[in-house]
């Protein structure tokens, strides 16, 4: 099984978010992460989405996306080719004895310091999923009080854009 | 009692003028103020609706005050299911969209086992539900549902109207969706505030479907390719689903069949696509098909799939089906192609252009009739030894499969045949031959029990000059006989033969066969205490009560149902228990372990094949 990120650009309408998770789940298909927001054109909204699946299976989840009727596009975003990113917010054990090593890893990974208390720093981080895993590993002998991520969202590399084009006519 | 016959429109040819016809026949309409009730009404008559099945409420029924004044005829059900299911029977019989309208709540729930069926078996409906205000949604406000997301996975798009502004072109698009490309169920949800409300009515709207874009017409590429696996196949079978007749291809059909002289099988869903009388027709596939259909398929080298999808029913255990064969899969749903099955040549098309531009492909390749004459001497071999037929019961009862025939026989091609689900539905698929498209209705993908009284109702309604008989089991017929008030009030004089074995026939069978004889909870009682007493029942609901028990009645009983014009019919054809539907493949093997009847499995090896 491979990780698979499509880009589907879908009418920003109520009801649609439950219609195409709805099909993952009824098609058998776990979603190991999804994100959702608008795009350049308020009428368009994008939703990411990461599953694990093999290509056939896969290919049959995207014909069936494709037949939903406010699905405008589905773009499967190779890795190589495109930039990949997740948000991560953790909140960790830090008192002073420990502080200084902790500023030290968030500064290796070049994430940030949201905010302070006593005993706790909380940490801002953006990358890819690798990063962000390496990222917790370093912070977890520390205390992780608690964390939060968003699902992972993708755009390709390049010129060109795939928000574009006669299928996606403002709706 | 004499009714207004339905004027029949001539709008929808085929699914995919519809929507033009639909905006372009009907007079463009300036805009008129009315409430958003009036605009619907409004809507369904410039859609050319003639008629919709339902039941008031009180979410819906802003909407039946100008119903009242409207030229739709609304055909008042007893249950919300036989409106849908009356829906999806007029839709297959005219191949026009059929409607159907509920209320909020248990009205709309009422519609989840029609809409679901429709859903299987790619039928055009409109269901129309009535929700709470507004304001009201997601307060669990009296009789609430939220059927927008019950039904989400059983339709092919459904909309929860906002304003009363956008009903016109709601219902415009639900249509469209409901007709073209692959079709199926469409529900629209208005809220009770947004049916009052006061809007202006303007026809046509112009339809906002940025994401909907059904392929029609197949790629010239894999139609070559296509033809030259044809042209190289020594073993091939047309395989031919239900798209075929939605997609109105039967004659493209009979001529690509013709011309190259390949083998035709038909599904449950394609009975009537092609003649069964022809000499080429090897009958159904699948788990009640015939001996040559199903070893035609395991045996074939190339399969020529049209609008069909590789139902579990018809390719049984599917690493064992078809071990052989190259496919070549045609349909208008890209979701099909590969589902099931991986197609060495996928076609995505409307089963009309790519039968027709097959047609010219192989006739530049095909070197004419008798290329296949050691295929045909094996399946011609195979329809000799292994015909369809049956036993006469040894205990004197009278044999449902005889009684069928005979309708059959007596009623003639012409007539539309609506079946229930179970026993009786295999039988009248086998036994009563299909030479005209839209003459088989019943519920394939669903497999809805009580499908065949208010389906038969609907085609009737479609079809008014139509002889309609309803086959249904005595299981089936108690669950939604209801409907024969309907008939008998509204002037819709079906038949219905209820072939009564006293049991959940199938399921006895599957006792029978699989479960030691252990017969539990499928013994209905109609035989032992007759109860109910159908001829009795009818008569209750207006209709005329028949009863035959002996196989000499059989004809008289059915040439006097075929005089009555005038009413509903019933028969009770009080028939023994024990017939069996065979051939069989049992559930979950290969098509390979096909029983020609009880424990008796062809003979495929002295053929040199196996």
């Amino acid at each position: 099984m491979n990780k698979h990120t499509l880009s589907v650009l879908v009418e920003n309408k109520p009801s649609v978010l439950a219609r195409v998770s709805g099909l993952f789940s009824r098609r058998g298909f776990n979603i190991d992460s999804l994100a959702v927001g608008e795009t350049e054109n308020p009428d368009v909204s994008r939703i990411t989405i990461v599953v694990n699946a093999d290509s056939s299976p896969l290919e049959q989840v995207t014909k069936q996306l494709n037949k939903l009727v406010n699905v405008l596009k589905i773009v499967e975003l190779d890795p190589q080719q495109s930039v990949q990113r997740e948000l991560l917010l953790v909140k960790v054990r830090a008192d002073r004895a420990q502080r200084s090593q902790v500023l030290e890893t968030v500064e290796l990974f070049r994430a940030r310091v949201i905010d302070v208390a006593p005993d706790t720093l909380t940490i801002e981080a953006t990358g890819n999923p690798d990063k962000l895993d390496a990222l917790l590993r370093d912070l977890e002998p520390y205390g992780i009080k608690e964390m939060v991520q968003s699902g992972l969202v993708a755009i390709g590399r390049g010129s060109r854009s795939i928000t574009t084009g006669p299928a996606l006519r403002a709706a | 009692m004499t009714r207004p016959t339905p004027e029949t429109l001539a709008h929808r040819a085929n699914p995919a003028t519809v929507a033009a016809a639909a905006s372009s026949a009907q007079a463009v309409a300036s805009p008129v103020p009315t409430s958003g009730a009036g605009s619907l009404v409004r809507s369904l008559e410039a859609l050319g609706v003639e008629v919709a099945f339902g039941i008031p409420g009180g979410a819906i029924l802003p909407a039946y005050d100008p119903l009242y004044d409207s030229k739709v005829r609304h055909i008042l059900v007893r249950h919300e299911q036989g409106a849908g299911h009356a829906a999806t029977g007029y839709a297959q019989a005219t191949g026009k969209v059929g409607v159907c309208i509920a209320t909020s709540g248990p009205g709309a729930t009422n519609l989840v086992t029609p809409i679901a069926d429709a859903y299987m078996d790619s039928v055009p409906i409109v269901a129309i539900t009535g929700q709470v205000g507004r304001p009201y949604i997601g307060t669990d406000a009296f009789q609430e549902a939220d059927i927008q997301g019950i039904t989400l996975p059983i339709t092919k798009h459904n909309f929860l109207v906002q304003t009363a502004e956008e009903i016109p072109r709601i219902l415009a698009e639900a249509f469209h969706l409901a007709a073209t490309g692959r079709p199926g169920p469409v529900l629209v949800d208005i809220p009770k505030d947004v049916l009052q409300a006061q809007t202006t009515f303007a026809w046509p709207p112009a339809l906002d479907l940025p994401g909907y874009r059904p392929t029609l017409h197949p790629h010239g590429k894999q139609i070559r390719e296509a033809a030259r696996l044809i042209a190289a196949a020594k073993r091939p079978i047309l395989y031919v689903g239900g798209g075929v007749l939605k997609a109105g291809a039967t004659d493209g059909l009979r001529k690509l069949a013709e011309q190259t002289g390949i083998p035709v099988v038909t599904t449950l869903m394609a009975l009537g696509a092609f003649p069964d009388s022809h000499p080429q027709h090897l009958g159904m596939p699948g788990m009640h098909g015939t001996v040559p259909a199903v070893y035609g398929l395991q045996k074939a080298d190339l399969l020529i799939a049209l609008g069909a999808r590789f139902d579990d029913r018809v390719t049984g255990a599917l690493e064992s089906f078809a071990p052989d064969a190259k496919v070549v899969h045609a349909d208008i749903d890209p979701a099909e192609i590969g589902k099931n099955r991986h197609a060495d040549v996928p076609i995505v098309g409307d089963a009309r252009h790519v039968i027709d531009e097959l047609i010219a492909a192989v006739s530049a390749s095909a070197d004419g009739a008798g290329r296949y004459e050691s295929w045909w001497a094996t399946l011609n071999d195979l329809r000799e030894r292994y015909p369809l037929g049956y036993e006469e019961p040894d205990d004197g009862s009278l044999a449902p499969q005889y009684v069928i025939e005979r309708i059959g026989e007596l009623v003639g091609p012409e007539a539309i045949y609506v079946a229930g689900v179970g026993q009786h539905q295999m039988w009248a698929s086998q036994f009563i031959k299909y030479e005209k498209p839209g003459t088989w209705l019943n519920s394939g993908g669903a497999g809805t029990m009580g499908y065949a009284v208010p389906a038969a109702m609907g085609a009737k309604v479609g079809k008014p000059d139509t002889q309609v008989w309803a086959i249904d089991g005595d299981g089936c017929f108690q669950m939604t006989n209801q409907e024969l008030a309907t008939c008998a009030l509204e002037g819709i004089p079906v038949k219905i033969a209820v072939i009564n074995n006293g049991n959940l026939g199938m399921v006895r069978q599957w006792q029978t066969l699989f479960y030691d004889g252990r017969y539990s909870n499928t013994e209905l009682g109609t035989h032992k205490h007759r109860i109910p007493d159908f001829v009795k029942l009818a008569e209750a609901l207006g209709c005329i009560g028949l009863r035959c028990e002996s196989k000499d009645d059989v004809d008289k009983i059915i040439k006097q149902a075929m005089e009555i014009n005038d009413a509903p019919v019933v028969i009770d054809f009080t028939v023994g228990k024990d017939a069996m539907v065979w051939p069989m493949v049992p559930a979950g093997t290969s098509n390979d372990e096909i029983l020609f009847a009880r424990d008796l499995r062809p003979d495929f090896d002295e053929d040199g094949l196996a």
